[in-house]
């Protein structure tokens, strides 16, 4: 592979990782108030963190495209008072590719957490544990498995994004490229050999990824 | 013990738990079949339940007015709770779950030590163990320890021999009576079998469907007559 395939390969990687660090805390949030809680308006918070996973990644990109430009409620702020751009942009690629993995890190966060008996919580309080103590302690450690599992998913998902990132981020080479709009674009060009070199790549970086999943999913169960 | 339980009602599956009672004996046992609203009226005195309505106080203490909005949150409460599963931490040792409730030891505490509990209940060598490796017996008496760790004003046992075998029950049985002994704590302790009511009770609270429906002394065999009825 040439520098410009490496580039693009670490490219990929760091900011799937980065997006999927972003997206933990909020992430690991919301799969604990859904699965420990009841409140007004839980199942609308549902359906709208499973969004991304059922709409096109394309009109989900559409959507961020205009919350991040520069017209947009959230990258306007960002423009006016950071001077920090968003689209077309490394931080448009992390955007689009925590959005598009967020439901997955919470689908099996929240498995994760409900797996964990709300009777160990309650006799730790009883021993002393205010809320933090318990969750670092019993529900965190608890929960790790399906925790872990859920942010290698986010993770893979991540490393294959596509149409999400193109909308908000473009395929700027060297800039926002990574490993799936590079196939795509070599492909379009007729670059067979760098396609399927990529391509081979991505299927290490994704089996990698999922077979960690599926090994600690099973783990759990037994 | 000086436990006060008024306008208690807390909403259950088929019924109200409806309990309005004072508890002045030192061990009191809470009688009664399954489903009767034992398990959640000790859930309401540890903090674990949020009830309608009641009023609880514990000594001088108010742990529960609902008229006023106090609520003292369960950590703060001094009750230790050995719930009916035991809720031992599974990806804990044995050391780890008796010392995550452990308070800072005092001048006054060597009753509440380490030492002195893992003695009483004869669990020194089970401490570098896995709690997934312990017998039910073993179990038992670890769930205990690690309640008593924390120095509880009191002490609430829920069925602590359901699910032992009779050779076991008569195993744990001397156990409990030394805690009881040794550490004179108050302690209220749910079970639906006589034998260990008239072994370590005082008192006993006959409840059915939500409500205390008879109270007489542990000694007294009347007590037996109206839970049968």
């Amino acid at each position: 592979m040439n520098a410009e395939a490496w580039q693009i390969v670490w490219f990929t990687a760091w900011v799937s990782i980065l997006s999927t660090i972003v997206i933990l805390p909020f992430g690991l949030a919301v799969a604990w108030l859904l699965a420990r809680f009841e409140w007004p308006g839980k199942s609308l918070v549902e359906t709208f963190v499973s969004l991304p996973l059922v709409m096109p990644p394309v009109a989900t990109g559409l959507v961020l495209l205009q919350m991040f430009g520069r017209r947009g409620f959230i990258g306007g702020f960002l423009h006016k008072h950071f001077d920090l751009d968003v689209v077309f942009t490394w931080r448009g690629v992390l955007v689009a590719l925590g959005v598009m993995s967020f439901p997955l890190l919470v689908r099996s966060a929240r498995v994760a957490f409900e797996g964990v008996n709300p009777r160990l919580e309650q006799i730790a309080r009883t021993l002393g544990a205010g809320n933090f103590r318990v969750f670092c302690t019993i529900t965190l450690p608890l929960a790790s498995r399906g925790i872990v599992g859920g942010i290698l998913l986010a993770f893979a998902r991540a490393l294959g994004e596509f149409g999400a990132t193109i909308m908000v981020a473009g395929n700027i080479p060297g800039k926002t490229t990574t490993l799936s709009l590079a196939i795509f674009q070599s492909v379009q060009l007729g670059q067979d050999p760098q396609a399927y070199r990529l391509l081979a790549v991505s299927v290490v970086l994704a089996f990698a990824a999922v077979w960690c999943s599926e090994w600690l999913l099973r783990g759990k169960k037994h | 013990m000086n436990l006060l339980l008024q306008k208690i009602s807390l909403p259950l599956a088929s019924f109200v738990l409806e309990v309005d009672v004072e508890i002045r004996n030192r061990v009191v046992a809470i009688f009664g079949p399954s489903g009767a609203g034992k398990t959640s009226l000790l859930d309401l005195v540890a903090g674990l339940r949020r009830p309608q309505t009641a009023f609880i106080r514990f000594g001088d203490q108010v742990l529960t007015d609902t008229s006023r909005g106090v609520r003292v949150p369960a950590r703060q409460r001094g009750i230790g709770y050995v719930p009916q599963d035991l809720a031992l931490f599974p990806h804990l040792s044995v050391r780890q779950n008796l010392l995550y409730g452990r308070k800072p030891a005092g001048a006054a505490d060597r009753l509440f030590s380490l030492e002195h509990i893992t003695d009483v209940l004869e669990i020194q060598s089970l401490t570098a163990r896995g709690v997934l490796d312990l017998s039910g017996g073993e179990k038992q008496r670890v769930a205990l320890a690690r309640a008593l760790l924390t120095s509880p004003r009191l002490l609430l046992l829920d069925e602590p021999l359901a699910g032992l075998d009779t050779g076991l029950k008569a195993k744990i049985l001397p156990y409990l009576a030394r805690v009881r002994d040794e550490f004179k704590l108050p302690m209220l302790y749910v079970t639906h079998n006589p034998a260990e009511v008239s072994a370590l009770c005082d008192e006993v609270l006959v409840m059915d469907r939500g409500r205390i429906i008879s109270r007489s002394p542990a000694s007294e065999s009347t007590w037996l007559k109206q839970a049968e009825v």
